[in-house]
């Protein structure tokens, strides 16, 4: 096969091996592709589906597992709209307003990004648990916190409170400030000009942090293993019921929970595709 | 008087970015704020419109108290320099945009909405743009919706920031020309912020020079072209050659130079430098002359000439050529200029530099005349 391109005389002893290199490193991505996503992600629904569909919804069906998808979708639907509102203020304030501490803000708000999710968990019980600092007060008003919903929910914010005001936060600075005091001089007042300009403006972006924060939510192990105490049936989130299976040696429990879950994150992604080809 | 503005002053941390702005603005008037980057003149301009507040000072317009009004009811209507459109509406929705966010007791209805559109679609004759994106308009175009978005709420007052600044030099000549049968017809009191010398002459009643935070002088145009106040306004208004010269009995004296076409100056004798405009300066072929050409070079019109003084210095003289046959590089040349302003040498005086042209109350009685 020759080269479509007319090549200098210098070159033409060249085409064959010039192409082998890029062929090298397509198969390269290819394979480690396969092997590493799309292997794994095929063989949790092969093994969920398995024994055939009646075992794998006796397996969803199963009131423990049940429960637990109940409960994870609970805690996403209770943590996605708090970070959606603290994104936008956060980005907000970020971008439109220089004030002392607002480099540490940055900081802060990024934290946990690189802290891991069972220091946070761990902080947590510290704080809130029998013998932790607030402990005593919450038992002495019956607060339960941890081994409940609250905690549950406490440590997915603190996981996925990054994700909308990090995806918010370059599109607000990029844009400035100048549709927003246009809206001003024509008269449009603080909640018209949000309403109006400013949420418009930012709507995809919003959009994209808010599915990126509910896959976050529902797939969040480490912190959540801590404070939920991991109660069969009452505490007990997706990812958590997946492991104890897992640990009953409930194979084809454990992958057909894995598969619901991979579900709502590949729905998720779905979503977002979706919506980005109708912008 | 629709506007007036008392001892201004803004600062930024440690910048002083306004220092004491006075500046009184006339109804119907059309005023350039004019000046180089980082003269304070778009802080004005956002102070006037709400977006900014400053740290003394006063601004009223008709004897009222502007600074205590919010923006949003302050009635001016603002066109940014990126003209700021709103990219998920329409041209429609965009200029309607001020009337819709309007209280409701005061908000007209969806047809009287409609129909102040299509006048102002009609007006700046923009009606076949009507239902599209503003990604989908030129530069030219997205400045006329801006305009018609600011002028759709009747604003008081209006205000552009480098209007034309983003556009390319042909666009701009006619926006400009377009833009003052706007002003003229819709008689809206309107400030507006440029760079661009010509651009401020050619469009605005009156002009007002701005540097470094402070006023350096406010006048109609050609005043200003032909009576630079300040050795910083004569700078910035191209008056690129600077010569040391003595001051008799208010004539301007230097070796090599003939000034006797300038008018006499009511200025104290002594050291002063003469400020020229290379197209003010014309070089006559003298055997004794103090300036020798070096350099020739056509543009076509006219001929830049190169003249270098024994000293070394350098300046450019430019002349029609068609005129100037007689010029020949190496000849020895005297200069008789045709108009220049002088300015006493700070370095040498010991009073700050005068305004020697304009008297100190020159704004408010050129105003008074330019009143109805």
């Amino acid at each position: 096969m020759s080269s479509p391109l007319p090549l200098s005389p210098t070159h033409t002893a060249a085409p064959g091996q010039g192409r082998l290199i890029p062929r090298l490193l397509i198969a390269a991505a290819l394979l480690s592709s396969l092997l590493l996503v799309v292997i794994p992600l095929a063989y949790i629904f092969y093994r969920a589906f398995a024994a055939g569909w009646a075992a794998f919804a006796a397996n969803i069906l199963e009131p423990n597992t049940l429960h637990a998808v109940w409960l994870t979708v609970l805690v996403a639907l209770v943590v996605v709209p708090v970070n959606v509102a603290f994104g936008i203020a956060a980005a907000w304030l970020v971008a439109r307003f220089r004030f002392p501490g607002r480099g540490a803000l940055l900081t802060l708000i990024e934290i946990p990004f690189s802290i891991s999710p069972i220091i946070a968990g761990i902080c947590y019980l510290l704080l809130y648990g029998r013998q932790g600092l607030l402990g005593p007060w919450l038992a002495a008003h019956d607060l339960q916190i941890l081994f409940a919903l609250p905690g549950i929910v406490l440590v997915t914010l603190f996981v996925t409170s990054p994700f909308v005001m990090r995806e918010v936060l370059p599109l607000m600075q990029a844009q400035g400030s100048d549709q927003e005091e246009a809206a001003v001089t024509l008269g449009a007042s603080g909640w018209q000009v949000f309403r109006r300009v400013t949420l418009p403006n930012i709507r995809w972006a919003l959009l994209y942090g808010a599915i990126l924060c509910s896959a976050r939510a529902v797939g969040e192990f480490g912190g959540v293993s801590i404070v939920s105490g991991s109660i069969r049936g009452q505490t007990n989130t997706l990812p958590l019921q997946i492991e104890l299976l897992f640990n009953d040696l409930n194979i084809a429990g454990a992958f057909a929970a894995a598969s619901t879950l991979t579900l709502i994150a590949l729905l998720a992604l779905v979503a977002k595709v979706v919506l980005e080809r109708r912008r | 008087m629709a506007l007036v503005i008392e001892n201004l002053t803004r600062r930024f941390g440690a910048t002083e970015v306004l220092r004491g702005i006075d500046l009184a603005v006339a109804d119907r008037e059309l005023v350039a704020l004019l000046g180089p980057s980082g003269s304070g003149k778009t802080t004005l301009l956002k102070i006037i419109a709400g977006l900014d507040w400053p740290n003394a000072g006063s601004l009223t317009v008709a004897d009222e108290d502007w600074l205590a009004r919010r923006p949003q009811t302050r009635e001016t209507g603002f066109v940014f320099q990126h003209y700021a459109l709103f990219p998920h509406m329409r041209v429609r929705d965009n200029i309607a945009f001020g009337l819709t966010v309007q209280p409701r007791p005061r908000r007209p209805d969806a047809a009287a909405i409609t129909a102040r559109v299509n006048e102002l679609l009609q007006f700046l004759q923009i009606e076949t743009l009507a239902d599209r994106y503003p990604a989908e308009l030129s530069g030219g175009q997205r400045q006329r919706v801006a305009l018609g978005r600011a002028l759709a709420t009747s604003p008081r007052i209006l205000l552009l920031d480098e209007p034309f600044g983003a556009l390319d030099a042909q666009v701009r000549r006619d926006l400009r020309r377009w833009l003052r049968h706007v002003h003229e017809a819709s008689g809206t009191t309107t400030i507006f912020v440029t760079h661009d010398q010509e651009e401020a002459f050619e469009l605005a009643d009156r002009v007002v020079v701005m540097g470094a935070g402070r006023i350096e002088q406010i006048g109609r145009p050609d005043e200003i072209y032909d009576h630079p106040a300040s050795p910083f306004v004569a700078r910035f208004l191209g008056h690129t050659v600077e010569l040391p010269v003595t001051l008799q009995a208010g004539r301007v004296q230097a070796r090599g130079l003939d000034a006797t076409a300038l008018p006499r100056r009511a200025l104290p004798d002594g050291p002063a430098r003469l400020f020229l405009r290379a197209s003010d300066i014309t070089p006559v072929p003298a055997e004794d002359g103090r300036y020798r050409i070096t350099d020739l070079a056509s543009t076509g019109a006219l001929l830049r000439v190169r003249l270098t003084e024994s000293a070394g210095v350098e300046m450019d003289a430019e002349v029609p050529r068609r005129t100037a046959t007689a010029l020949a590089v190496g000849q020895a040349v005297h200069l008789r200029v045709q108009a220049g302003c002088v300015f006493v040498d700070p370095r040498s005086a010991t009073a700050p530099p005068a305004r020697p042209t304009v008297p100190a109350d020159a704004p408010l009685s050129e105003l008074k005349e330019s009143l109805p």
